[in-house]
């Protein structure tokens, strides 16, 4: 197991973090709309009916 | 307070980012990606098909994913590059904002992603050409030809050709003659393009060994190359009007933008030797990039009227 330790980030650091988790879950959301709606354009209505 | 290893405390990779969202964008190569989204779209248009809106938007958005993995994974391998060159040295690998592992994994994921994207969302006709389009950028032009011949941009612009022919087979399932004449207005576009920039910017290159044409031909060589291909690329430029899918109104505007390219190449050609300012050079990169613009939005609007019956 390596060795571990705690660091305290600078200021810019947890900004720049921050800046980048916002941007990582702006475009997973995106991508997670484009593949819903890019579906129901594929499959059409269809893509709602399951065998029961 | 962050955990982290111990072990990638020392040296570099156990840095902390400070890079922003900003600087990731700057990875893909936004200007690039921007011209590859215009291609593309033209592409997507001019397709003998009704495409669905919106599957028509997820496949240019993922074209234009793809073309900035292509950017991210060249900024990983040209880092060294272009920390010499005073136009690239800002760039986010060579500046130490990102590192080049960093890129890498950035490019090969939304490489990934765009692929299969455009796979499930078009057709894997399209999803290959893309694939295709990104390897040949990243790893023919990019870590071959681009430090080892004078003709890496002209064989390296296949890539940059390539989005109007993914667009069209997003839309189609194929490639056409059709989509190859789009392909080849932007290859042969490429090399005046890019040796008129190598021209006023000889110093950047030969620093930082990039076998350009001026560095390794000499600059009388290059003009006559510029003048050649100014005069093949006007001449495909009304080939889509004698080929019959763009009219005649496309075709008198592509033949002035064409005499208008031949032209400033012609002010290239005769540009004396000891013109250190090298103007008419950059005149013609200017030029260049009004020409591809205004050639595909000729192709464009006229489409555009057509399909909506003003034409």
């Amino acid at each position: 197991m390596p060795e571990q330790e705690r660091i305290k980030p600078t200021e810019k650091q947890l900004k720049a973090r921050r800046n980048r988790s916002i941007a990582i879950a702006l475009a997973l959301a995106a991508f997670v709309i484009i593949v819903y709606l890019g579906s129901l354009m594929k499959l059409g209505p269809a893509v709602f009916d399951r065998a029961m | 307070m962050t955990l982290i290893e111990r072990t990638d405390v020392n040296g570099d990779t156990g840095r902390l980012s400070e890079a922003t969202a900003a600087d990731y964008v700057a990875l893909l190569k936004p200007r690039v990606m921007s011209l590859v989204i215009f291609t593309a779209f033209v592409g997507i248009v001019l397709a003998p098909a009704n495409a669905n809106p919106m599957l028509a938007f997820i496949s240019l958005l993922a074209i234009a994913v793809g073309a900035g993995a292509s950017g991210s994974l060249n900024m990983w391998y040209d880092a060294d590059i272009d920390i010499k060159m005073s136009r690239t040295a800002g760039r986010p690998v060579p500046a130490g904002r990102i590192t080049p592992g960093e890129a890498l994994g950035f490019g090969l994921v939304l490489a990934g992603f765009s692929v299969a994207t455009l796979g499930l969302m078009a057709n894997w006709v399209a999803a290959s050409l893309l694939a295709f389009t990104i390897f040949f950028y990243a790893v023919i032009y990019t870590m071959w030809l681009k430090r080892l011949t004078p003709q890496n941009i002209v064989i390296g612009g296949a890539a940059g050709s390539l989005p109007p022919v993914v667009g069209w087979a997003a839309v189609t399932g194929s490639v056409s003659l059709e989509s190859l004449v789009l392909f080849l207005i932007i290859f042969l576009w490429t090399p005046p393009h890019f040796w008129a920039l190598a021209l006023f910017k000889t110093n950047d290159y030969a620093q930082a060994g990039v076998p350009m044409m001026p560095n390794v031909r000499g600059e009388a060589h290059t003009r006559k190359q510029i003048f050649a291909y100014s005069v093949l690329l006007a001449a495909s430029g009304i080939l889509p009007t004698v080929l019959g899918f763009a009219g005649l109104a496309y075709g008198v505007v592509a033949a002035g933008l064409g005499v208008g390219f031949v032209w400033y190449a012609w002010r290239v050609l005769t540009m004396r030797d000891d013109d250190r300012a090298k103007a008419p050079a950059k005149a013609l990169f200017g030029y260049s990039l009004v020409y591809l613009f205004a050639i595909f939005a000729a192709l464009l609007v006229e489409e555009m009227l057509a399909r909506f019956g003003a034409w």
